[in-house]
């Protein structure tokens, strides 16, 4: 195969991975979402070239997936549930954005040392793996360093989109379509859902830190 | 006609549509029932019917028992849901809109983990692990109250997280197999890779297992990664706590067991024994401290089902014939025990109006069957005899001290601290001052008692055929 076609793959790929760092620094809600929605433009292209590359038309299915649900719908409410809650303007970050992007820069690191083994199977889809292991570690960690329940919802479906890339690039994976809209469902049903209105409902924040005041075993007589 | 491994899929999914529309509570709870016995009825006959593997489908004799298993605890704690139900539209806690949406789900979580359970492919598993993680998440927030709310927060991210990573597992597994099955389905079922496991490349197997280790081990609810476990059983309704503590961590602990099937027939492959027994040991004796300290009672028997599936993957970890077949026995007596005492906990919880251990006392006095059911259900759990866990235990301690004797020592000091935290709670609830309310329970022991005389039964004679049965098994898991 063409060396070109490859280069594309990694292109796109690699556009995704520095759009988990960007998304690591937003310290505003509508321009993480923003991010996020680049960036699942980003992978649905990325899925589109694999479709081309390895001659699978069903996994435009998966691309279109991911360029509608969560580069247009999930981005559309995500934005009016933020205006509705009127926290538009702020976010809250557990720890500074420098020591975060260190952090993340040690992830990318450790994602290329795991699938170093992977070059003795395929060449090819191991820089492929690399790029989807360190979108996938990104959105973990940027699930932990964030405390607002909008933007952990934001890093789960980010780490989503690494797995997607990862399943995409390993050719001719069955059920990938099938997995794809199994997770749109999953995200579907939270985003919509019935959390981020709940947690309005009760507490008037989406801070999860203010779940905490909750946890562990009750102390006090109920 | 449709083949039993069809129906018990087929049964609850056609049972979920139904269930969400219909308003009455009673007739739904009617529906759930009849839906799960008859789910129950495809289970057994698969029993008795041929087999053909397919590149989906795959019935062996280890997912025919947790099949069976499953099928059983489901119908029972359909019967118990009825009555606990009943009770919570009573007391307001729930309105009947709400249990609409329960019972769908139920059956979702029914139909979700017979697939993971049949699917003879690794990416069907996982799918069907998933959609039980998601519609237990819902069952968990029910209440919406803060704590219940809290709860399935933490437990969709640390759940989601896990079968993310339990993905990424699978798509290396994939990319292992293609090199020796070729694309497609060949590459992800079961019984090929299992057959082809020596060719594989063992680097990137143990790599995937990694993550099909954080992944599917926080669903088993392991520690370190068991975060979510006691408050998603703690501030869900009582049923659904028996069927996740019951079955769905079988579920996920039978999806790494097929894992570790894999990678033990590789030689270059990591020693995956050696992980389950550390993550095992470390989760028996974290669970067994944290057993002294709980204040509620939900809360106390979810930190004993971490201990007893560090249990259950330490006896996988030891393996060989002897410590998989305690293996097998513990997770069949665990299922059966902890969601006999979660019925029986949930008519506590009820009549007493808290879940607080400090509230509760005294009820041999107030609730005397009750207390019957709750003190034979806890000297069960705690692994005396002449109950069927005191049987595996003592396989597994005795199988352990022939082989590592040291790790024999860390074991059974782990139990005998959870034996002393569970006893020394037991007679907190059932003898003491009576306190709160002495009105009589609205309540069905039929369940509760059948699971519990099953117990009794498999520890004093277990019969032949399901010795035998279990032998097969333990030999298939190596």
């Amino acid at each position: 195969m063409s060396k070109l076609l490859f280069d594309v793959a990694h292109l796109l790929a690699g556009s995704m991975l520095v759009l988990s760092f960007a998304l690591l620094y937003q310290d505003r809600i509508t321009a993480v979402i923003n991010v996020f929605a680049l960036q699942a433009i980003t992978l649905s292209l990325s899925v589109a070239w694999q479709a081309l590359v390895q001659d699978a038309p069903h996994l435009i299915v998966t691309a279109a997936i991911a360029l509608v649900v969560k580069g247009f719908v999930v981005p559309y409410f995500l934005q009016r549930i933020v205006r509705a809650l009127n926290i538009h303007r702020q976010i809250e970050q557990v720890i500074g954005s420098g020591s975060t992007m260190l952090t993340g820069l040690g992830l990318v690191a450790l994602s290329i040392l795991l699938v170093q083994p992977v070059g003795e199977v395929s060449i090819y889809v191991r820089e492929d793996l690399a790029f989807a292991l360190a979108v996938i570690l990104l959105g973990l960690l940027m699930m932990i360093t964030r405390r607002n329940a909008v933007t952990q919802v934001v890093g789960f479906m980010s780490l989503e989109n690494g797995l997607v890339l990862a399943a995409t690039g390993a050719k001719g994976m069955p059920l990938v379509v099938e997995v794809s809209v199994a997770f749109s469902v999953l995200i579907a049903f939270i985003v919509f859902g019935v959390f981020v209105f709940r947690m309005r409902e009760r507490f008037d924040t989406v801070d999860v830190s203010a779940l905490d005041r909750f946890r562990g075993d009750r102390k006090d007589a109920p | 006609m449709i083949a039993p491994v069809e129906a018990a899929v087929i049964i609850p999914a056609i049972a979920i549509p139904i269930l969400a529309l219909i308003s009455g509570y009673r007739l739904g709870a009617a529906i759930n029932m009849i839906a799960c016995a008859l789910t129950l009825t495809a289970a057994t006959t698969l029993l008795f019917t041929e087999h053909p593997r397919t590149d989906l489908v795959i019935i062996d004799d280890f997912n025919i028992f947790l099949i069976i298993l499953t099928a059983f605890v489901g119908f029972t704690t359909s019967v118990f849901s009825a009555t606990y139900l009943a009770h919570e539209i009573e007391i307001g806690r729930l309105t009947p809109t709400f249990l609409r949406f329960y019972h769908a789900m139920y059956q979702a979580l029914m139909c979700a983990m017979n697939v993971a359970l049949v699917a003879n492919n690794i990416g069907l598993m996982w799918v069907g692990v998933e959609v039980a993680t998601l519609s237990t998440v819902m069952m968990v927030g029910i209440y919406r109250t803060p704590e219940a709310i809290e709860a399935a927060w933490k437990y969709f991210i640390l759940g989601s997280v896990g079968i993310g990573l339990a993905f990424f597992g699978t798509i290396l597994v994939y990319l292992v197999a293609q090199d020796v099955l070729g694309d497609g389905l060949p590459a992800m079922s079961w019984d090929l890779l299992v057959k082809s496991a020596p060719m594989l490349d063992s680097k990137l197997l143990s790599l995937a297992f990694v993550f099909l280790l954080v992944g599917y081990g926080t669903k088993v609810g392991l520690a370190p990664f068991h975060a979510w476990l006691p408050d998603a059983h703690a501030e869900g309704p009582t049923p659904i706590s028996a069927v996740l503590s019951g079955l769905l961590l079988n579920v996920a602990l039978y999806a790494l067991l097929r894992f570790k099937m894999v990678l033990a027939g590789n030689p270059g492959a990591i020693d995956v024994g050696a992980i389950m027994v550390a993550l095992g040991l470390i989760s028996l004796v974290f669970a067994a401290f944290m057993l002294y300290r709980r204040r509620d009672i939900k809360r106390l028997f979810a930190y004993s089902s971490i201990e007893h599936m560090g249990i259950a993957a330490f006896a996988f970890g030891m393996g060989g014939p002897l410590a998989n077949f305690a293996g097998l026995l513990h997770m069949t007596m665990h299922s059966l025990i902890k969601s006999g005492i979660f019925f029986a906990v949930g008519h506590i919880a009820q009549v007493k109006g808290t879940q607080r251990i400090a509230a509760i006392s005294g009820i041999s006095v107030t609730h005397p069957v009750l207390a019957v059911l709750f003190s034979l259900g806890v000297i069960a759990i705690a692994g005396l005899p002449p109950f069927g866990m005191f049987t595996s235990e003592f396989m597994l301690v005795s199988s352990t001290f022939a082989r590592q004797p040291a790790l024999s020592v860390v074991l059974v000091f782990g139990l005998l601290i959870a034996f002393g935290a569970l006893i020394l709670r037991l007679q907190d609830v059932v003898f003491g001052e009576p306190t709160g309310k002495a009105h009589p329970a609205q309540a069905s022991y039929i369940p509760a008692y059948v699971h519990l005389s099953l117990v009794l039964i498999a520890g004093l004679w277990l019969p032949d055929p399901v010795v035998q049965w279990f032998r097969g098994v333990a030999a298939l898991l190596g």
